[in-house]
């Protein structure tokens, strides 16, 4: 049979070579084709977003890349842009960055005394340490001790005077851990929580100050004080925003399960105070703050207006964690809440070991862009007469070197807020997959 | 022989108050309640000593006093002799209108920027994630106070425009002046307005005016001409449905019945446009929209704007894809596909947190103060409280509208969820 077939028949008897694939599929031709030009729709918005990347950089590039770093003032920085020659062909200028190396340190730190700066830095560097094992579950565990004692550092750190303040208000937290721990057994859990409570309130309105008094003029141990008045720029930012992050978590969860809750009073107060919170924009609320709260204090209290702020913006937050909460509760299961009474665990056993950490779990990208929200509305306390960053702007802009200078500030106020709430919201992405248990 | 024991009589003791579920909830309760009223009682007592202290006393009647201010942008008549009540009531006015302004223009931004941002496009997708990302990530403050400055610094002055060889020129055939103190664009006046019309002394010619009859008479005429199409449309949907023929000019006649009457409403009033002109040292005629306005208006647009996009593409992607391949595999076009099978099914899940972005926008507006724009806030709870002192009334109802308007939001959107919402059973 193959004789008579082998004059027609073609049998290849050794492999080709292989060959690269063509041109229109392989490589960036085909991306290209895949990506950019599938349809003629596609093609012509392709063309227009060139278009218009092209003209967005062709105005902003030359303007920032060939920007003066070095000038003391506006007016210096035009002459030497004059100086350059470069000035009237294209209408824009360039811009001045030498506003930034005059005043960056008042963009960071604000009025806080220049020979003090370390002491920002190390509280920035002592908070970022004690977040550390918060956020990564790889560093070692034992940083949790200075996470706890963090706050209290970081506070005395930034505003000095004496180690006692902060110390004895460490302490009342310490006398209701122990209430809690040592009492339990003896009195129950209710009336453990209830006293536990109680007793450090107690102790910090009557007794903290007077011991914290008495001890600094007997141990004079402290650092230079530095008043709230002299805080700005960035770091002002970061003190309301960290202390508004950290105050408002734990009064969220409460509001969240008291919303969630069967009691009917304690049910309607929530709804009732997260309805109002939220009802009304942040701004009304710092002025309420910087006008009313002194009226709604014993006469002859006067509160620091950082602190207000602070209390203020803590209450506001959690107000919309606890709705974000409330989201993830409401998400579980039934059967977890009916396993968990199953197990005789009690009210709080249930929330603290199975209920919670699966709620958190499902709000994760809710509180972390409450959080953000958080950060970027402590620049509204520049309507209360705080400096923060864009009141810095604003100052800068008021003195006669710097008079009409606007995008250089605005970019760079922008740049550090966008760093931050980017890296807040890639964190946020990051801890979702990394909980992500059903196995997708 | 059993004996039948009756079960222990045991007395109410005081501690099943704390021990016994059946009461504890309500010692809980109790407690709770007792603490917030003296909490709030507290809260009351420190107002009243604090007021007398101050010798003030808590009463409303200042909104019936004379304001002695003015406000530069208002939609209902205010001069510097009205009352408070009216300066409210204007800057009520205001912050309405740049909410109702911003929320058409973020939803229509968001929903492009959405549906553009999952385009198989790379460019067109990593453009849009460039826009969501930016202005997410950076404070609305910066934002707004970034627009005005490009409006008041970036754009030219009103004597640019004037001379032979000017150096701006106004767009859109002469129609349209954009200054740094506002962009003026023309204005809608009738020859035959309702309010009467005045007779130029000189030429005797009829001066245009525009009352708010003309607008009220207006508005009345186009919202009842999108009543009668709405029902053309359902008539003809009916009848499609009945005969499987959808009657022939439906879309003409839905047309018509909103232009037609409208159109003879203007030509009845004798509508022309007013055109802005340069006289003297700025413009005049037209409408002016404030430079304050304008970024006000259009930061809250793009900024929500980029967060609906991202609520919107979050709803798209949660409509699974076998939905997509089907329409296909039915010969859908892509546009069709979009719109009859994938926003319909997306909608669910995009209107609820699409109603706090509204919410959002309108408490967003209250950042009007950075630019100097007179709303609510800058008139009642600015200019109001400082000339009368009246602190904790103004904040008070400062608050009270707020809230009003939030929960009137979010009812009324919600009813609109409920209409869409999956019907089970």
């Amino acid at each position: 049979m193959s004789e008579i077939h082998a004059e027609t028949a073609y049998v290849r008897t050794e492999m080709l070579p292989e060959q690269a694939p063509p041109i229109t599929a392989a490589g960036p031709v085909k991306w290209m084709r895949e990506n950019l030009f599938s349809s003629p729709l596609n093609a012509i918005l392709t063309v227009l977003s060139i278009f218009v990347i092209y003209y967005v950089l062709q105005g902003i590039l030359p303007w920032m890349v060939n920007g003066i770093w070095d000038a003391g003032s506006l007016s210096e920085c035009r002459e030497i842009r004059d100086a350059r020659g470069g000035s009237s062909e294209h209408g824009h200028g360039v811009a001045c960055w030498a506003v930034l190396t005059d005043r960056w340190h008042q963009l960071t730190f604000g009025f806080y005394p220049s020979d003090l700066y370390w002491r920002p830095i190390l509280s920035l560097v002592i908070f970022l340490v004690a977040l550390a094992p918060v956020l990564f579950d790889t560093v070692p565990r034992k940083l949790f001790i200075l996470t706890a004692a963090a706050p209290f550092l970081c506070a005395w750190l930034l505003w000095g005077g004496t180690i006692w303040g902060p110390l004895m208000i460490a302490v009342g937290f310490v006398i209701g851990w122990a209430i809690f721990k040592f009492g339990a057994p003896a009195i129950g859990a209710l009336g453990a929580t209830i006293a536990a409570i109680l007793i450090p309130i107690l102790y910090w309105l009557f007794i903290a100050g007077p011991v914290a008094g008495a001890l600094s003029s007997a141990i004079p141990l402290g650092i230079t004080p530095v008043p709230s008045d002299d805080f700005g720029g960035f770091l002002l930012a970061f003190v309301i925003g960290a202390s508004g992050i950290i105050l408002s978590m734990p009064l969220g969860i409460i509001l969240a399960l008291g919303r969630q809750s069967d009691l009917f009073i304690i049910n309607k107060f929530s709804v009732i105070f997260i309805e109002v919170i939220r009802g009304v924009p942040l701004i009304v609320w710092l002025f309420t703050a910087s006008l009313l709260l002194n009226y709604f204090l014993p006469p002859g209290t006067n509160f620091d207006l950082m602190l207000r702020v602070i209390i203020m913006v803590t209450l506001f937050s959690s107000a919309y964690i606890a709705e974000v909460i409330r989201g993830g509760l409401a998400a579980l299961p039934r059967g977890q809440y009916e396993g968990a009474d199953s197990l005789g665990l009690n009210y709080w056993q249930s929330m603290q070991l199975i209920i919670l950490p699966q709620a958190l779990k499902i709000s994760i990208p809710g509180i972390v862009s409450s959080f953000i929200g958080l950060f970027k509305d402590t620049v509204l306390v520049v309507f209360v007469g705080l400096s923060d960053p864009i009141g810095f702007s604003n100052l800068i802009r008021a003195t006669t070197d710097w008079n009409g200078i606007y995008w250089e500030l605005f970019i760079f106020i922008g740049l550090c807020f966008f760093i931050c709430c980017y890296g807040m919201s890639r964190y946020s992405q990051y801890l979702e997959r990394k909980l992500r248990t059903d196995h997708r | 022989m059993a004996t039948m024991t009756d079960p222990p009589v045991e007395g109410f003791r005081l501690s099943q108050l704390i021990y016994d579920t059946r009461y504890r909830s309500m010692t809980i309760q109790v407690v709770a309640f007792i603490l917030i009223m003296l909490g709030l009682v507290w809260l009351a007592n420190n107002v009243v000593t604090n007021l007398q202290a101050l010798g003030k006393d808590f009463d409303f009647g200042f909104l019936g006093n004379r304001a002695g201010y003015d406000i530069n942008q208002r939609l209902v008549e205010y001069s510097n002799d009205s009352t408070h009540g009216r300066a409210a009531i204007v800057g009520i006015l205001n912050t309405l209108l740049v909410a109702v302004l911003g929320c058409i223009t973020a939803t229509i931004l968001g929903v492009f920027a959405g549906v553009l941002r999952l385009s198989k496009n790379w460019i067109v997708s990593r453009l849009m994630g460039v826009y969501v990302e930016g202005f997410r990530n950076i404070p609305l403050l910066l934002w707004i106070l970034v627009i005005f400055a490009v409006m008041t610094e970036g754009t030219p002055q009103p004597r640019d425009f004037r001379g032979e060889d000017a150096e701006a020129s106004m767009i859109l055939g002469d129609s349209v002046a954009i200054t740094n103190r506002g962009i003026y664009i023309p204005n809608l006046v009738f020859n035959r307005s309702l309010g009467g019309n005045e007779v130029d002394a000189e030429t005797g010619a009829v001066v245009a005016s525009q009352s708010a009859g003309d607008m009220i008479l207006l508005l009345v005429v186009i919202i009842a001409g999108f009543v009668a199409s709405g029902f053309i449309g359902r008539r003809a949907t009916a009848i499609q449905e009945k005969t499987g023929v959808r009657p022939p000019g439906t879309f003409w006649m839905r047309l018509g019945a909103v232009i037609v009457p409208a159109l003879i409403v203007l030509v009845a009033l004798g509508a022309t446009l007013e055109y802005p002109e340069l006289r003297g040292f700025n413009f005049a005629d037209g409408i002016h929209l404030r430079n304050s306005l304008i970024a006000l208006w259009f930061a809250l647009s793009l900024y929500t704007g980029a967060f609906i996009a991202e609520i919107v593409r979050a709803g798209i992607m949660a409509v699974s894809k076998g939905q997509t391949e089907a329409a296909f595999a039915l010969g859908m076009r892509p546009s069709w596909t979009m719109n009859l099978v994938i926003l319909p099914q997306a909608l669910r899940v995009i209107i609820p947190p699409l109603i706090s972005q509204f919410l959002n926008l309108t408490k967003n507006s209250s950042l009007a103060i950075a630019v100097g724009y007179m709303d609510v806030r800058s008139t009642l709870g600015g200019i109001t409280i400082n000339q009368t002192g009246r602190e904790l009334e103004g904040m008070l109802l400062l608050g009270l509208f707020y809230l009003i308007t939030s929960l009137i939001i979010s009812g009324a959107m919600n009813i609109y969820n409920n209409s869409v919402k999956l019907q089970e059973r």
